[in-house]
């Protein structure tokens, strides 16, 4: 008997699922070499509203769990990305990387989902404060997820910026919409397979495979997303669009820059305060 | 209307409520209900795609035919109170807006449901007869009914002894209907079937027939407070019904399915049906309703994204 290859359908993550987009579209990816690689669901509009909506129902549940669990959720997607490490780097050698850069950038961005999941109990206690007022009260401020965080990451490095960008928006308690770009699909695509497998609750993080120019300004413009990080947009029209669409409710902007926030103060862009007076009750 | 075709019934109708045998032979004669044909047509009619300016109107129009809901044992005046400001001004960012048709409660709350909405033409709903189960002697149904009418209570939803239908008790049915309309005095009568209790379309088709017989100026799916509440198919199944009887008697019968809509689709779809088989007539809040709570948020939501070009959020509309 011969083998008989099982081919991956390339589908949308959209609340815990893989679907296929709701408009029925696929592209063709092809390789760095320009050989056919994979048909791939391209998202649509409605996709877009449809994972608003799985983001903002996942969005009590993760932000009210205890920020030891979150941690703890957080790190077991990285004993899974460890265990299908090297589908990641094949996946990269598929879209041009070499071995090297493909192993080194896999082997990073692990890391980095860990030094992330470690940050979820210490960021309270990093950036919250107890303030000194004058009067009887006990003052203090608490870090709290700003809500949904929509995501537009960088192409170069793919995989590694998709980590580092959804990453920080989530260890927090936020839950998030990302649209990764074609070239980055297949890498998503696993990455979304992590996250399913593992036990982050289904609609914390949306994955959205397509042309952010198509439906990032729907999400710019959704009165429901809190925040958009838009570090993976090059058109400066295709920007300013945005950026007007996003003042609209006053969400928290993410610019491009080669310089983007490392490390806390990236955790730190999706966050909101909370101060609470506290009568001291004598 | 009522008021315009008094019960006045064709022969053969007036005959079939004559005894329990004439009434049992009458509903198990009605033809068969096509299960799969009217599953399809349902579904057929679901595909149908609403856009820009008719979806518009859509949507007001079925914010106008809303019964908007509260029926929970924890239900405080207080709660009551902000169900009949919301439903005078769906909206308060937007005056536009349509009011909805009517509020509905439990009985004892209808003074106050009335007191907040005395200046309206917004009417007060009133469930009865031992609502949701319906089990109770036929006395304190009755005395349920009574009370809210002397409340205020402009229109009544009674519910149908399930368990006397599926016995095939037709007449006992037939009888507790009839006494109900005579308890509820001018107030609109709309009878629930349950139909999620009667499992048959079948069933569905005889208990529609029964209640319009038994002189209801509405028939409504469900309570809400069973698993399955109102479906397309079963609303279809319904609407034929009341197409027949009109037919045959010249009356109108109002229609009203309640319990699962929730998304302005939904209630798109519903419109769609009434409009496929009943025709603009009965596309108007003195004949057709929607029981809901929570689908009028996402009609404001809807409304919301096509005059503002983009999405809404639930921020944007009230807490109920």
């Amino acid at each position: 008997m011969s083998d008989l290859t099982v081919m991956r359908t390339h589908k949308l993550f959209i609340g815990g699922a893989f679907v296929r987009s709701e408009s029925g579209r696929t592209f063709v990816l092809n390789s760095a070499k320009g050989t056919f690689v994979a048909n791939v669901a391209l998202a649509s509009r409605k996709d877009a509203r449809d994972a608003v909506l799985s983001a903002r129902s996942a969005f009590e549940k993760w932000s009210g769990a205890t920020a030891y669990n979150r941690g703890q959720v957080l790190y077991r997607v990285a004993e899974i990305m460890q265990g299908r490490k090297d589908q990641f780097v094949e996946e990269l050698i598929l879209m041009g990387s070499s071995k090297r850069d493909a192993t080194k950038e896999v082997e990073q961005a692990i890391d980095q989902w860990v030094w992330y999941a470690g940050w979820s109990d210490k960021l309270a206690m990093v950036n919250g404060s107890a303030n000194p007022v004058a009067g009887n009260f006990f003052n203090f401020s608490v870090p709290e997820p700003t809500g949904i965080v929509a995501i537009i990451p960088t192409v170069t490095p793919s995989l590694y910026a998709l980590v580092d960008s959804v990453a920080a928006a989530i260890v927090s308690g936020n839950s998030s919409i990302v649209i990764a770009a074609k070239k980055s699909s297949l890498v998503a695509l696993s990455l979304a397979e992590c996250l399913a497998t593992s036990d982050v609750p289904p609609g914390v993080v949306n994955i959205l495979t397509g042309d952010a120019a198509e439906i990032a300004p729907w999400l710019a413009s959704h009165s429901d997303v809190n925040a958009i990080d838009l570090s993976g947009i090059s058109k400066k029209d295709l920007l300013i669009e945005l950026e007007k669409a996003a003042a609209e409710n006053l969400k928290r902007v993410l610019r491009p820059d080669k310089n983007l926030p490392q490390g806390l103060n990236r955790i730190n862009l999706w966050l909101e305060t909370k101060t609470v007076w506290h009568p001291r009750g004598y | 209307m009522l008021k315009d075709h008094p019960l006045v019934l064709p022969e053969l109708l007036t005959e079939a409520t004559n005894s329990a045998s004439a009434l049992k032979k009458f509903l198990h004669g009605l033809s068969q209900v096509d299960k799969v044909g009217a599953d399809a047509r349902a579904a057929m009619l679901a595909t149908r795609s609403i856009k820009t300016s008719a979806k518009l109107e859509g949507i007001d129009l079925a914010i106008t035919m809303i019964d908007l809901t509260t029926l929970e044992g924890s239900d405080t005046r207080g709660k009551v109170k902000t169900l009949c400001a919301k439903a005078r001004r769906p909206d308060p960012l937007d005056p536009t807006v349509p009011s909805t048709a009517a509020v509905c409660v439990y009985g004892d709350l209808v003074p106050f449901a009335k007191l907040e909405l005395a200046d309206s033409d917004i009417k007060v709903a009133a469930v009865a007869t031992a609502f949701p189960s319906g089990r109770a002697s036929k006395e304190v149904r009755v005395q349920d009914v009574r009370e809210a009418v002397a409340n205020g209570a402009d229109e009544i939803d009674m519910v149908i002894d399930r368990g006397a239908f599926l016995e095939g008790r037709y007449l006992e049915v037939y009888d507790d209907i009839q006494r109900v309309k005579a308890a509820s005095g001018t107030a609109h009568l709309k009878v629930i079937l349950e139909t999620g209790e009667l499992k048959t379309y079948d069933n569905v088709k005889r208990a529609s027939w029964l209640a319009m017989l038994a002189g209801a100026d509405f028939i409504k799916t469900s309570t809400g407070k069973i698993s399955p509440a109102a479906t397309l198919p079963v609303t279809l199944v319904m609407l034929q019904c009341i197409r027949d009887f009109h037919k045959a008697t010249l009356r109108k019968i109002g229609m009203k399915p309640a319990g699962g809509i929730k998304t302005t689709k939904d209630a798109m779809k519903y419109l769609v049906l009434v409009k496929e088989t009943l025709g603009d007539a009965w596309l108007t809040p003195t004949l057709f309703r929607l029981g809901a709570s929570s689908l009028l948020n996402d009609l404001l939501m809807q409304r919301q994204r096509m005059k503002s070009g983009h999405y809404s959020g639930p921020d944007y509309v009230s807490i109920d």
